[in-house]
């Protein structure tokens, strides 16, 4: 028996999260254990780490330069194909830069804007949701008004016209698609509220005279970030394929810096005679996406079942 | 009284439509500089006069309420303001590329639906089966996959290496045809033209396919989904106790039902038509609305872009409501 | 009791079985039932004691991967347990037709309630005529008869219901248009499961009534599913009492009401609320046990009063449960408890 729990010989602060952290560690090593029950998540979630570090590492990977290329090097074919070489496993564009590490350095772009836009969609929605939810009155009725009125533009469409009146880049790559990424998490985070107010567990908190803010803080928002968290997984796929789409336009990030969509853009003009300068990096982005909604949806399956998304 | 129910759907969407014109509004009058500048930009010498003129012609030298008010007017008698390069009103150019548009939607429409309902209905009967897991698996994929990618990958397949459907374009040139509609296959099958008809059909599958597939993958896995429910219900097993065969039962009383949570999945499925549509008419270079926002874009053609979205918001608006439509028909349960 | 008809309706020694984690279980075990022409028999057991399994058994509609294990289900002599899919939809609903519990949920929601009842004209081509398109006439037959049927089931003004949609009925009137679905083909046997359960205590009444007149006017035999053994007692000529997938007690329903011979009927009859009476209503203690795990013996040992450790050991046959018993067979008083074997008398089953 460790001391660190005994509340008389700690602070009370060191106490509590002591106790929180062995809650979370337990909570962690169950989900582990559930994980290892769906095969095809658990694969999807090591796919999506090699990619991670595939990104954090990139320059410790390769040797070649992502932006700039040799001219006299110009689509040389992958590797097993006839003339390939392995200093250009995966082959080089129309530039002479070499394909593999433009793909790994593009994971960086993906993934950043992935995790960033979903992020910022999530602490929105949610920090709205929750109050929408939770005060109601006119507040939730202007926010849900207003959040109806941008379900009316397709996502894409939206994105697109953000950036053609904003320009590209990558800050404004965020802002497009946070501008409307909140709009789900908001009504999942609104709805999961408006239930979970009528709980007893908050009528307990209210009782014994904790402020709003308290309750909604501590006894509420624990309570809904399992279907927030399975949310957010599926809309990084989503995220993911609009940053590319929007790349591939050039209304997304530019060059002469590695991202996906773009990259796939490139080689059409190649496409008849250098097939995989455009292909393979539309399948680094298929992998991705792919494993990304297979381990949210294994995620779903496993923290919470009822919720559905479509 | 189902009309009076549609009606109040209609009349719905009125605040909708206005409130994604105020949005679309305030964006524009967001972005750094004013059309003024930027066509200055665009234009290199233009006079002090001329830039005065041009001010009062966009109304920007008046207080921003009055500027909605105006666009809103204007807005509300269709006129949708000059495009800045062609010097054309914005109505009229998008007039003529939307029956591109429209053809490509419903040709993906109806490949989606052609691939998802034999898919999504056999593999909800014979669940767990190999069929099953293999569709529900390209489902997956489908969802997973770019639409300008899959049809970077169909153009390779189908017309660089097989040769059998052109790259890119809506129909060959020395077709002959006459417009009537501005939608090429009605258009051949209207002025009797067998050949224009082929051409045209060829040049659409490909788009079709690139754009539908997404809507295939997401209909099958909802119908699926929605017939399994189904097909443990009560009034299935009635039907069955009838004496009615599987293929009533499941064609008949489950399909019947389950057609109600796809059509609203349909539905939302027409904004992903919409948004990947400026993709794939990108990738095939098919002239369509797409193709006009996405050079109007670079050309920083802004009434025409600002156009353009809003009439892919309404269409988006337009096609809910037929889908709302639809619902109620579907759907007894709603009353009338 | 008329025991000169042959028997419309035989089960011999139907087990059905589902397949569970917990490996296999018979949800219905060895059950033998007789029904006559015009005859009406009560199954009766707490829930989950397998008594919708034995008509979902006799209909084929076991869901896989449950199954039929052993025994057979004869009809009128003949053997119906393995016809191939198309015979046995021609006996569904034309032959034997069925009634569910809930009839909102049972009918289908997204048809007019009239073209359901019609629907099962079609099916077995109750009228003869042209096949679509050229059916228009057929179809004014078929209506006319969907009028005269739900007319018969008591929905009032069926040309304006015909094309009613589910929802918009009463749940009264939605039993009676599941029972006009059922008679629509005038079938022989109606199998009746739970018909009264999910309505109020007046429409209960009605529908009994309306079942009785049934089988009064058409001689339609009926096996009446039923926790309620209340109901049973009034409306059923034969009672068959089923615990853990088996019939415990069977026998004409005076003999079985006054004079039960196994606990459980017993311990049934005394759950019964009497009104004006006030006496305590006596629950069974404990739960129908799980039947992936029955005590060895008889399954009803764990909650019977009169348990001894003999209840355990062994397996229990129907015994004859009063002096007529033998004598009349299958229409006789069976019970399946030690304490009958006092009667020395040779068992009914193998």
């Amino acid at each position: 028996m460790t001391t660190s729990t005994d509340i008389r010989t700690q602070p009370a602060w060191r106490y509590l999260l002591d106790i929180r952290l062995r809650l979370w560690r337990r909570n962690l090593a169950d989900f582990w254990a559930e994980l290892r029950k769906h095969p095809v998540a658990l694969i999807a979630g090591v796919v999506i780490l090699i990619y991670i570090l595939a990104a954090l590492f990139a320059p410790q990977i390769t040797a070649h330069d992502p932006e700039r290329g040799s001219l006299r090097q110009r689509l040389i074919p992958p590797a097993w194909e006839e003339g390939g070489s392995w200093t250009y496993p995966l082959g080089t564009d129309g530039q002479g830069r070499d394909i593999y590490t433009r793909i790994l350095f593009g994971a960086r772009v993906s993934l950043a804007v992935g995790l960033l836009s979903v992020g910022i969609s999530v602490i929105i929605g949610l920090a709205l949701g929750a109050a929408a939810g939770y005060y109601r009155g006119r507040l939730d009725s202007i926010l849900s008004r207003f959040a109806d009125l941008l379900m009316a533009f397709p996502f894409l469409i939206f994105a697109i016209g953000v950036m053609a009146f904003m320009g590209p880049g990558f800050t404004n790559l965020i802002l497009a698609l946070t501008f409307k990424g909140w709009v789900e998490f908001f009504r999942l985070a609104r709805g999961e509220v408006m239930a979970e107010k009528t709980r007893e567990y908050v009528e307990a908190a209210r009782v014994s005279g904790q402020s709003h803010t308290r309750i909604m803080l501590s006894e509420i928002t624990p309570n809904i970030m399992q279907s927030i968290f399975v949310l957010a997984t599926l809309r990084m796929g989503f995220m993911i394929v609009t940053e590319a789409s929007l790349s591939f336009l050039g209304l997304g990030i530019q060059p002469p810096t590695p991202a996906w969509g773009s990259m796939v853009a490139d080689g059409r003009n190649t496409l008849l005679n250098a097939w995989w300068v455009s292909t393979i990096p539309g399948l680094a982005i298929v992998f991705l996406v792919l494993a990304i909604n297979l381990f949210g949806e294994g995620l779903r399956d496993i923290l919470d079942p009822r919720l559905k998304i479509e | 009284m189902r009309l009076v129910k549609v009606i109040e759907r209609l009349l719905a969407a009125i605040p909708i439509m206005l409130g994604v014109a105020v949005i679309v509004f305030v964006f524009m009058r967001m972005t750094p500089g004013d059309p003024v500048d930027i066509m200055m930009g665009q234009g290199g010498t233009v006079s002090e006069g001329e830039v005065e003129r041009l001010r009062s012609e966009f109304n920007l030298d008046k207080p921003i309420h009055v500027q909605l008010g105006l666009f809103l007017s204007d807005l509300a008698r269709g006129d949708l303001g000059n495009s800045f390069t062609k010097q054309q009103p914005v109505a009229s150019l998008i007039g003529e590329r939307l029956p591109a548009t429209i053809e490509l939607a419903f040709g993906s429409l109806f490949i989606g639906l052609l691939i998802a309902f034999p898919i999504g209905i056999l593999s909800a009967v014979k669940q767990n089966s190999l069929l099953d897991r293999l569709s529900m698996g390209a489902a997956f994929l489908g969802i997973s996959m770019p639409s300008f990618w899959l049809g970077i990958i169909l153009i390779l397949i189908f017309s660089v290496k097989l040769h059998w459907l052109p790259v890119q374009g809506r129909i060959d040139y020395d077709a002959g045809l006459q417009t009537v509609t501005g939608l090429y296959m009605l258009d051949s099958i209207l002025t009797g033209n067998g050949p224009a008809l082929i051409s045209s059909l060829k040049h659409l599958i490909l788009p079709s396919i690139a754009l539908g597939s997404a809507v295939a993958a997401i209909v099958a896995r909802v119908l699926r989904s929605s017939l399994l429910e189904i097909l443990r219900s009560d009034y299935v097993k009635l039907a069955r106790a009838k004496g009615a065969g599987e293929t009533t039962v499941v064609m008949k009383h489950a399909v019947r039902n389950a057609l109600i949570p796809t059509v609203t999945v349909v539905g939302l499925q027409v904004g992903v038509l919409l948004g990947g549509n400026m993709i794939v008419e990108t990738v095939f270079s098919w002239p369509g609305l797409g193709r006009l926002v996405v050079e109007a874009i670079f050309n920083r053609d802004f009434p025409l872009v600002q156009g353009a979205v809003m009439v892919y918001a309404f269409i988006f608006v337009a096609a809910n409501l037929v889908v709302d439509v639809l619902y109620t028909y579907l759907n007894p349960k709603i009353e009338m | 009791m008329n025991d000169t008809h042959a028997p419309l309706l035989e089960l011999r020694n139907l087990t059905t079985m589902f397949p569970t984690r917990r490996g296999e279980v018979r949800a219905v075990e060895a059950v033998n039932l007789t029904l006559r022409k015009g005859q009406i028999l009560g199954l009766v057991g707490e829930s989950g004691c397998g008594k919708s399994t034995v008509l979902l058994s006799i209909l084929g509609l076991i869901a896989k991967p449950g199954r039929v294990d052993k025994g057979q289900v004869l009809l009128e002599g003949r053997d119906i347990t393995h016809l191939s899919g198309g015979e046995m939809r021609r006996i569904r609903g034309r032959e034997i037709a069925m009634i569910f519990q809930d009839p909102l949920s049972t009918l289908n929601p997204a048809f007019h309630v009239g073209e359901q009842i019609r629907e099962s004209l079609r099916l077995h081509h109750m009228m003869l005529g042209p096949p679509w398109p050229l059916d228009r006439a057929k179809k004014a037959r078929e209506k006319k008869r969907v009028i005269e049927v739900m007319q018969e089931v008591g929905i009032p003004a069926p040309e304006a219901r015909y094309k009613a949609y589910p929802h918009q009925f009463s749940g009264g009137m939605q039993q009676r248009a599941l029972i006009a679905i059922g008679l629509a083909c005038q079938p022989k046997v109606l199998l009746a499961d739970e018909p009264t359960t999910a309505l109020d205590v007046t429409i209960q009444a009605q529908i009994v009534a309306l079942m009785r007149r049934i089988n009064q006017e058409h001689h339609t035999a009926i096996i009446l599913v039923t926790h309620d053994l209340g109901l049973a007692a009034e409306f059923c000529d034969h009672i068959a009492v089923m615990y853990a997938g088996r019939i415990v007690e069977i026998g004409p329903t005076d003999q079985v009401i006054e004079e039960p011979r196994h606990p459980y009927t017993a311990g049934l009859l005394r759950c019964i609320p009497h009104v004006g009476e006030r006496r305590a209503i006596e629950p069974i203690p404990g739960n129908v046990p799980d039947l992936a795990d029955l005590p060895p013996g008889c399954a009803f040992s764990l909650r019977c009063d009169s348990a001894r450790p003999v209840c355990n050991e062994g397996f229990f046959r129907l015994q004859p449960a009063s002096a007529d018993a033998v004598k009349r067979g299958e229409g006789g008083h069976w019970a399946r408890c030690l304490r009958l074997t006092d009667y020395q008398m040779p068992a009914l089953e193998d």
